[in-house]
């Protein structure tokens, strides 16, 4: 067992969803414990409840009951307001579609988070450095569309840990790109992860990108397995 | 980094935002071509009232300052008038509405040259004929009249015997006698210039007056054209009234648009920015800005066209039209194309307030 402090701790959450007169039990008690510098995979088919597990952690959606700690903050009770502070400062992002702005560079995608994280919106060594890892430092004046989909997630993970994160929360981070891209964008969390400590969760559906991770998790049918 | 965001945005969409700011241009040029031919036609009225050389203005009761639109005094009251203490001479004139903002006047010319010295004429010579009619430079050049050339008002044909500097009285003039008899006025005027031997004794008079002639609306000069003001002139206020609330629902209507169309085309984008942390206020912050961009720019694109509406005027109907640049407006018309714009941005801002961001992002 790592001595590193409990950057996730999830106890019996359950997350049910109202559809008409229908409720859907997305997730029926999951516990789960994530350590800081940890790089776990979530890996379950569609339905599995991955990606509501993901947008609970990211506090993008609330909670139906169990509680959820996140760098020490309770989710459970948190309002809205409170969970867009949380995504500010505590959880970066990285998703399937990439998600970047396109009227803005790749460069200003990056920054328009540290701008809303209220960070000093120049790039220091340090991220210099990584922008130089993830192989992007000179396409950051290119717009999205200018850009491979390979390229883009690697912007969309710069963008993800520019604030430093607690933990950086990967949705299908390569279901978007061909197998040449996605060992690249793995390699490259993985390095992060080794080389500045950086807490990575990813969800993923493929074994191949799990593997990867230092840990994989398995869910099924809204539970940990 | 906002500003950049904001730009991009709406630079992102360069038809729909320069259609906007056209919108939003035409509302501003609406207004302020508006208010500025409404103190360019009260200016020129106020001039040309004091180029008649007139300490005092006599008006039949019931009348308007605005409205010469009758003739119900009888041309016997100048005499009378002349007999009034300190006044020196006293000329009738009758004033017959033509179509839009014209009008034409009947007067005696030698009434008029012991007034002022009479007019100055650019062409052609005074009216000799009963037939005979002179116009101001303004309406010739609006109409492409020329001496000798036959003009068709209040049907009768005119034949152009002089065109003068304009300035004085009217911009379109004929014998008293031959418009009263046009008109069914005969031995009726419409206002009276009164003449006094000391202006400094023009109140004086007047006040006097007002009690000898009671209804009559009687001014000194000095008056009558502080009166040619918007805020005098009711229906005036009330139509640049109606125009400022049609320009503002115009303004929201048109940024509603925009802006709603903008929040369900970027319901991914703004997904993106709740996602990363933005929060509502942020949200907001770049709709409202986007919005105060599209009215600021609207604003200077409509100040201005309204030179250009300014100069279609000159060019086209300088008599009819004068359109003066009230910069004091520019700040006004802007502030009710802010407020039109801002009004139109809520509804869209606080539908992507509303948005869930898990939805919005998974919005194609």
């Amino acid at each position: 067992m790592s001595s590193e402090p409990v950057i996730i701790e999830v106890q019996g959450l359950t997350k049910t969803y109202q559809v008409g007169d229908v409720e859907v039990h997305a997730l029926r008690g999951v516990d789960l414990e994530i350590r800081k510098g940890e790089f776990v995979a979530i890996i379950g088919a569609s339905g599995s409840g991955k990606s509501t597990l993901f947008h609970i952690l990211g506090g993008l959606t609330p909670t139906t009951s169990g509680t959820v700690k996140i760098n020490g903050r309770d989710l459970g009770g948190m309002t809205a307001a409170e969970r867009t502070d949380l995504r500010k400062t505590t959880v970066g992002f990285v998703f399937q579609k990439y998600n970047l702005l396109p009227t803005l560079t790749a460069e200003d995608n990056i920054r328009i988070v540290q701008y809303i994280g209220g960070r000093n919106t120049v790039f220091d060594a340090g991220f210099r450095e990584v922008l130089g890892l993830l192989g992007i430092a000179d396409r950051l004046k290119h717009k999205p569309r200018a850009l491979s989909g390979g390229q883009q997630q690697r912007v969309a993970i710069a963008r993800g840990i520019v604030n430093s994160p607690a933990i950086l929360l990967a949705d299908e981070p390569t279901g978007n790109l061909d197998s040449e891209n996605s060992a690249a964008v793995l390699r490259l969390m993985k390095d992060l992860n080794q080389r500045l400590g950086q807490t990575i969760l990813m969800i993923t559906h493929d074994s191949d990108a799990a593997a990867y991770a230092d840990r994989i998790v398995r869910m099924k049918d809204g539970r940990i397995v | 980094m906002l500003n950049k965001l904001i730009f991009a945005n709406l630079g992102h969409r360069p038809v729909r935002t320069l259609l906007s700011v056209l919108a939003i241009a035409v509302e501003v040029t609406m207004i302020l071509t508006l208010v500025g031919v409404s103190y360019g036609t009260l200016d020129g009225t106020a001039q040309r009232a004091r180029g008649v050389g007139a300490d005092i203005w006599f008006r039949p009761p019931g009348s308007s300052a605005i409205g010469l639109s009758s003739a119900p005094m009888s041309d016997k009251i100048p005499a009378l008038l002349m007999q009034e203490p300190h006044v020196t001479f006293a000329m009738g004139t009758m004033v017959q509405p033509l179509s839009g903002f014209d009008s034409i006047t009947g007067l005696d010319l030698d009434d008029f040259k012991r007034l002022n010295g009479g007019f100055h004429y650019l062409q052609g010579g005074p009216l000799v004929s009963d037939n005979d009619i002179i116009v101001d430079e303004y309406y010739a050049k609006q109409k492409n009249l020329h001496v000798g050339d036959t003009v068709n008002l209040i049907n009768h044909d005119w034949k152009v015997a002089g065109i003068f500097e304009s300035g004085k009285l009217a911009r379109i003039a004929v014998k008293l006698s031959m418009l009263q008899t046009l008109t069914g006025n005969p031995g009726h005027l419409s206002q009276i210039y009164i003449k006094v031997d000391d202006p400094n004794k023009a109140q004086a008079v007047v006040d006097a007056m007002r009690v000898k002639y009671h209804g009559y609306q009687i001014y000194t000069m000095e008056e009558f054209t502080s009166m040619l003001s918007i805020s005098n002139v009711g229906m005036l206020k009330s139509f640049i009234g109606v125009v400022i609330g049609v320009a503002v629902i115009v303004g929201f209507i048109v940024v509603f648009m925009a802006m709603y169309t903008a929040v369900l085309e970027r319901t991914r984008e703004i997904g993106i920015l709740k996602a990363v942390g933005g929060s509502s206020a942020l949200i907001l912050n770049i709709l409202f800005r986007e919005t105060l961009l599209l009215a600021l720019l609207g604003s200077v694109l409509g100040i201005v066209l309204t030179y250009g509406t300014q100069w279609l005027m000159k060019h086209a109907v300088p008599a009819s039209l004068v359109q003066e640049t009230v910069y004091g407006w520019w700040p006004i018309s802007t502030a009710i194309a802010v407020v039109g714009a801002l009004l139109g941005a809520i509804v869209p801002g606080a539908k992507a307030v509303k948005q869930d961001v898990t939805e919005a992002l998974s919005y194609e």
